[in-house]
């Protein structure tokens, strides 16, 4: 029965394509005078260019975490480009002054930024190797008083608040890319609500990668004030080449009492070829922290870069606080990932949900880590998670490591796991209903993730059950 | 007469290298429903699956001939897009997908096929509001996910209105009277009656006479070790209650020792 998963078709990266396009890079190679030099182009004031700095000092001290479950040759950092932004005017106060190129490239992959085509009720935040193009409807969003700027443009016109939040909840020393991140990040989207506010459309932003061997280091920050609410989501893709190439971005979430802020995330970052030749190292740091009756949702839907390691946490500071973590991590080829969450248990009657599904299909290896800790102020905390894997053909790899670490026995922390393979019979029972093979097995994994996909927004959700059928493409016969 | 709708002739089969079928002929003609009996793994289901296309199963002789295409040479789904449906003696759960979206996934793939308009949402409705009729479907089991925490008789009744929706050309249903209690019964068996027509054939596996009273087959098959070792009309079903299968056995091996005390009995009853 094995031999019919055997069939080894290629799979097609359509977002793979190269956009020519001029560019200021930076030379090779990090030092103190290269984040100088970032902070210059990026024209920061001090106080942003030494809070770099320091991060790099830190960063010069550490060593790259040799305890993920991926494997891969060392990286020499000295050997990337730090910085490459396409050459554009100034800020863009409207849609004419945006590169034709680079409009026609979001317009290739789907996200349409000029004004008649936009995408209905979404404001997009376009970020082109590492800076943002343009930003949509920011003039709605700022009539309901909802900052959505690129960082960049932050720092500049928001500086109080970037200066109270900015490592706030993800601090400069977290961990080795988390550092590297502060010290050269170019660019990303920030996000205010304030007080009571609902944001009225959904927030995104939409991560391209298009420069060979420059690494992308984004940085993004949304605070949620006093029972605000917003829900906001982020795709990503790269070209194809054979190179890998490092990402290594910083998410901070903040939300104070009574907020709640839904980050989605659909990650389709070149994975490289079956070989294993090129893609993305996906390094991410993304963590957010829940204030009074505050809620933080994370959904990701991973099925791209040839390395993932991410772990989207929620710091349940807040009594009453909730934290959910729900993800579609998908592996096939020679894609390999670590990802799970980190739920921290601080305030009384916490509750947080994991529910992550690892498909693993070729020769994919799937790791699920994720740490539930309950610290010893957190009475009646509660934590119910759910690790399902599902293996396709028999030369990929699923694992589970879950840490729990209770230090508070008012608390209930309950953990079900399970591990199947994509059965022949339930292909064979969809085929004789008429479908062909390829549907097949997106309907029987659809049903497997219905569980996460049910928690994006709407059009993503349809566009992450596409994403999955043409990442499963060819790995059943 | 019209052509046959199905032709098999000496079809062999083998699953993880063990001979199964070991030369099965078998000929349908339109609007015909043809009953096939037999001991416990003399080889039913294999044949039902065999006919679908399950890829455990290899053919490694012989020739099935539906509606004068090579049915062998055709991929499962392509071969229920050309009107051949299993009903699954034991039907699979698949978590998380909706009964109905799984249906009509099927039905519409079947009407491209068939060169006719796919169903939107609200045509399907309609559709599935006329077809639950046929077996009296439960509502709620549409939005449920296919199969799964149905019970025996809910999941047999499922296949049957699967079986009204997709409209195909050659039914098999492999033992779709276990699990159903006997009201169930009736209504499904009436199901499949009303689904009769002069262009539809049934193969009906069963291992029992009750599901022949309302399905009234035309001919009735044995099928011992592999074979079908006697054919006959509706009376052979009534005979094979009576009896049981021994003196099928007798009939196909004369040497061999009855098995069990019971059949020693018979035996020394007989002498
Ligand atoms: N996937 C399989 N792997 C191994 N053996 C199999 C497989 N499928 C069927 N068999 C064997 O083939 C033989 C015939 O099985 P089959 O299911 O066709 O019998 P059946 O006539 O339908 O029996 P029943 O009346 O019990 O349903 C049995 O010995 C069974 O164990
Ligand atoms: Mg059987």
């Amino acid at each position: 029965m094995s031999n019919t998963f055997e069939s080894l078709a290629e799979r097609e990266y359509k977002w793979g394509f190269v956009t020519d396009i001029e560019a200021k890079t930076l030379p090779k190679g990090l030092n103190e005078d290269i984040v100088r030099q970032i902070s210059a182009l990026k024209e920061e004031p001090d106080w942003m260019a030494e809070w770099r700095l320091k991060a790099y000092r830190h960063w010069v001290t550490m060593s790259e975490p040799t305890w993920p479950n991926v494997k891969y040759p060392p990286i020499d950092y000295q050997d990337l480009i730090y910085y490459s932004a396409p050459v554009q005017k100034k800020l863009k106060q409207s849609m004419d002054e945006v590169d034709p190129e680079l409009l026609k490239t979001f317009d290739k992959l789907g996200i349409p930024l000029a004004e008649q085509k936009r995408l209905a009720g979404v404001a997009v935040d376009a970020i082109f190797d590492s800076v943002s193009v343009v930003t949509t409807f920011r003039k709605q969003l700022a009539d309901a008083g909802v900052v959505f700027c690129s960082f960049s443009t932050a720092v500049k016109e928001y500086p109080e608040l970037v200066k109270k939040y900015l490592g706030s909840v993800v601090p400069v020393t977290d961990n080795y890319f988390a550092s590297l991140n502060s010290a050269v990040f170019s660019d990303g989207s920030f996000c205010y609500v304030p007080k009571g506010v609902t944001c009225p459309m959904e927030l995104s932003s939409y991560f391209r990668i298009n420069t060979a061997k420059s690494g992308q280091f984004e940085r993004t920050l949304i605070i949620a004030e006093e029972g605000a609410s917003v829900s906001y989501l982020e795709g990503c893709t790269a070209p194809a080449y054979d190179e890998n190439q490092l990402h290594a971005a910083v998410v901070e979430l903040v939300a104070l009492d009574g907020a709640d802020i839904k980050y989605s995330t659909v990650q389709n970052w070149y994975a490289g070829d079956d070989e294993g030749k090129g893609g993305i190292y996906n390094f991410v740091t993304k963590r957010g922290k829940a204030h009074t009756n505050a809620r933080i949702s994370w959904t990701q839907v991973e099925t791209g870069s040839a390395i993932t390691w991410k772990y989207p946490s929620v710091l349940l500071q807040g009594d009453n606080s909730i934290g959910e973590f729900y993800s579609v991590a998908l592996t096939t080829g020679m894609q390999q990932a670590d990802t799970g969450t980190k739920m921290i248990h601080i305030g009384k009657n916490t509750r947080s949900t994991i529910i992550s599904k690892g498909i693993s299909a070729k020769r994919g290896q799937n790791t699920y880590r994720g740490q539930v800790r309950v610290m010893p102020k957190a009475d009646g905390a509660r934590n119910y998670t759910q690790c399902d894997s599902m293996l396709i053909g028999d030369k990929c790899g699923a694992h589970t490591f879950p840490y729990i670490d209770v230090a508070n026995n008012t608390s209930r922390v309950e953990h079900e796991a399970s591990t199947s393979k994509i059965s022949e019979d339930q292909l064979f029972y969809c085929r004789q209903r008429g479908l062909s093979s390829e549907d097949a097995i997106s309907m029987v994994i659809n049903g497997f993730c219905r569980d996460v996909f049910r928690e994006l927004p709407m059009e993503f959700a349809v566009e992450a059950t596409k994403l999955l059928s043409v990442s499963l493409e060819g790995s059943v016969g | 007469m019209a052509e046959p709708l199905l032709v098999i002739r000496k079809l062999h089969a083998t699953v993880e290298g063990k001979e199964i079928l070991k030369g099965i002929d078998l000929t349908v003609y339109p609007g015909e429903v043809h009953a096939i009996m037999g001991p416990n793994g003399s080889g039913k289901s294999t044949l039902a699956q065999v006919l679908a296309g399950h890829p455990a199963f290899e053919v490694t002789e012989g020739q099935v001939l539906f509606n004068g295409q090579d049915l062998l040479e055709l991929e499962p789904e392509d071969r229920a897009r050309e009107g051949v449906f299993l009903a699954f003696q034991y039907p699979i759960e698949i978590p998380g997908v909706t009964n109905s979206s799984f249906l009509r996934a099927g039905v519409n793939e079947v009407r491209k096929h068939r060169g006719e308009d796919t169903l939107d949402a609200y045509d399907f409705n309609h559709f599935v509001r006329e077809k639950s009729k046929i077996v009296q479907l439960d509502p709620s089991l549409l939005e449920r996910s296919v199969n799964e925490g149905f019970s025996g008789g809910e999941k047999k009744r499922n296949e049957i209105f699967q079986m009204a929706m997709l409209e195909p050309r050659l039914g098999i249903l492999d033992e779709t009277d276990s699990g159903l209690d006997i009201d169930a019964l009736r209504i499904v068996a009436g199901g499949v009656n009303q689904l009769r027509s002069p262009e539809r054939s049934f193969v009906v596996v069963t291992h029992y006479q009750r599901l022949l009273d309302y399905i009234v087959p035309d001919f009735v098959h044995v099928l011992y070790d592999g074979r079908v070792v006697k054919s006959g009309q509706k009376e052979l079903a009534l005979e094979l209650e009576d009896k049981g299968y021994d003196w099928i056995k007798e009939m196909v091996e004369p040497d061999a020792k009855p098995k069990d005390a019971a059949s020693l009995f018979n035996q020394a009853l007989k002498a």
